[in-house]
């Protein structure tokens, strides 16, 4: 269908408007669409991360000769192919088999590779001076930054006696 | 199904919480997986199966969640998994759910967990108003009870691991369904959309990932999950959502500086239309909705509240419609029951709110 108010461009733009319960059906090319202030505000807005993903997913390149050929999880047999053409990973274990592909991805998608949340309770016992010595690192950054090197010190020793602990 | 549900909006409906004139609701959502298992996606009958019978285990000895129900979503029928994704209790995916898909919903229904999703539990928390905080302490407070009982696949580096790599980290998504008349009538929802993107924030439609905007309602959520305490996503996520409030208030105020006499007419059209329409399609009703909200925000219209509004904006959805009469209609038919419904809604006295 023809864009009918230039009638010369293909319409792709077909708006329903409704005024008073009378349906006003307009079919138009994208630039008379706009001429007429029409504007779907979410357009050209950056994809969400999933596509994204999908993006980045289809750039990286899937191992050659130098790594196994065709790496396969072994909990799940899924394999990075598979991996790259559907974007959800088969099971945990994925992330172990495939860690250093990941850590590239992820690092791309999400600009951090390392976690700074929660840490769940059956983990939690194992984890916890991991927990709290990266805590203290970050304070110790802060300290340095805002110049407060008493602090720093103290900081710096609790850090010291916590990895003489563990 | 859920017809004695469809006869109320849900809690988080209520209009109360801090700036609940622009801002519906608040909601955070946490994607967990039970280590050993693989993820839904890639499970068999049989692992599905045991993934729900641990969730219900671990149901049963959480002290919030237990007096909640656990559906089985693959014995739903097409409208009653509709109507939970308007009631924004499932997501538009899970309406084509596998066999052993589970819904648990809370008692007080502002809690909910969808087992064998994308992952195998997404617990989600709701609140009414501008409250992320509210709705992360609630989730978060689920998901320590579900894991006194559940053993969670977790990794020191990458932290909860999930299905999709886009969840990674701390499995957590807060969003905010916000509604932006002032920014879309001005226009400036064009230059603000790219400013949030470039603070790490995604902005949606109504029903989340894929819909259209509508009612111009809008949907702000994080973008990323890793490298960022989940403390530190809620309150970016407030801190925006606080800056964008500011901008739509501004908006309003030029728009009644400057074109007065449009604006409270646009409103007035739009009152006009809900009390006295015989027949009203979801669209024109949510738009019409949308004038009576700005109207209530800018105190042009006073004698109705915002918790009938967000009660007719619920009500009014194709599904809930069904369900609230307890029967199937065609679309043409669908319309006219709306109307009606919203002519009683609009007469019937504040007093009778909530009944």
């Amino acid at each position: 269908m023809l864009c009918q108010d230039c009638g010369k461009k293909k319409s792709t733009v077909h708006l329903t408007e409704e005024i008073n319960n009378e349906k006003v059906v307009l079919n138009l090319c994208r630039e008379c669409a706009e001429k007429r202030g029409f504007r779907n505000p979410l357009e050209g807005v950056p994809f969400p991360l999933a596509e994204f993903l999908a993006s980045m997913l289809s750039q990286t390149q899937i191992p050659k000769a130098d790594q196994k050929p065709q790496m396969v999880c072994s909990a799940c047999g899924m394999s990075f192919a598979d991996f790259a053409q559907s974007g959800r990973l088969g099971c945990s274990g994925c992330y172990t088999t495939f860690r250093n592909q990941l850590d590239d991805l992820l690092r791309k998608v999400q600009g951090s590779t390392q976690h700074r949340g929660k840490i769940p309770h059956m983990a939690a016992d194992g984890m916890k001076p991991l927990r709290e010595e990266r805590n203290l690192q970050d304070e110790l950054k802060r300290a340095i930054q805002d110049e407060d090197f008493e602090k720093a010190a103290r900081i710096r020793d609790k850090l010291k006696t916590l990895i003489r602990k563990t | 199904m859920f017809e004695l549900m469809a006869k109320k909006p849900a809690i988080w409906l209520s209009g109360e919480g801090s700036n609940s004139q622009i801002v519906l609701s608040s909601r955070v959502r946490l994607a967990r997986n039970i280590v050993n298992s693989p993820f839904p996606s890639r499970s068999d009958a049989d692992s599905r199966e045991k993934i729900i019978s641990f969730v219900r285990g671990a149901v049963e000895k959480s002290p919030i969640l237990n007096k909640g129900i656990i559906v089985n979503c693959a014995e739903l029928d097409e409208l009653d998994r509709t109507f939970l994704v308007e009631r924004h209790l499932i997501s538009l995916e899970f309406t084509s759910c596998r066999e052993f898909s589970g819904l648990l919903i809370g008692e007080m229904e502002n809690t909910s967990v969808m087992i064998n999703e994308e992952d195998h539990l997404r617990i989600q928390a709701l609140a009414s108003g501008l409250e992320i905080q509210t709705a992360y302490r609630l989730a978060n407070q689920v998901d320590d009870e579900l894991s006194k009982s559940l053993e969670y696949a977790f990794d020191s580096t990458f932290g909860y691991l999930t299905s999709c790599p886009t969840n990674t980290g701390t499995g957590m998504r807060a969003s905010v369904l916000i509604h932006l008349p002032g920014l879309v009538l001005t226009r400036e929802i064009e230059k603000v959309i790219p400013q949030i993107n470039k603070l790490g924030l995604v902005v949606r439609g109504f029903y989340g990932e894929g819909s259209d905007v509508m009612g111009n309602l809008f949907q702000i959520s994080n973008q990323t999950t890793l490298g960022r305490s989940e403390e530190d996503i809620v309150e970016s996520l407030e801190r925006v959502t606080r800056q964008i409030i500011e901008y739509e208030e501004n908006a309003r105020k030029r728009l009644f500086g400057e074109a007065k006499d449009q604006i409270e007419d646009k409103i007035w059209r739009a009152y006009g239309i809900l009390k006295y329409a015989r027949t009203l399609t979801s669209e024109e009703a949510l738009n019409m909705l949308s004038a009576i909200r700005l109207g209530i925000g800018m105190e042009v219209i006073k004698t109705i509240n915002l918790s009938r509004i967000n009660e007719i904006l619920a009500l009014t959805q194709p599904a809930h419609l069904q369900k609230y009469f307890d029967q199937k209609m065609e679309v043409g038919e669908r319309d006219r029951i709306r109307a009606d419904l919203i002519r009683s809604k609009l007469t019937q006295p504040a007093a009778e709110i909530g009944t």
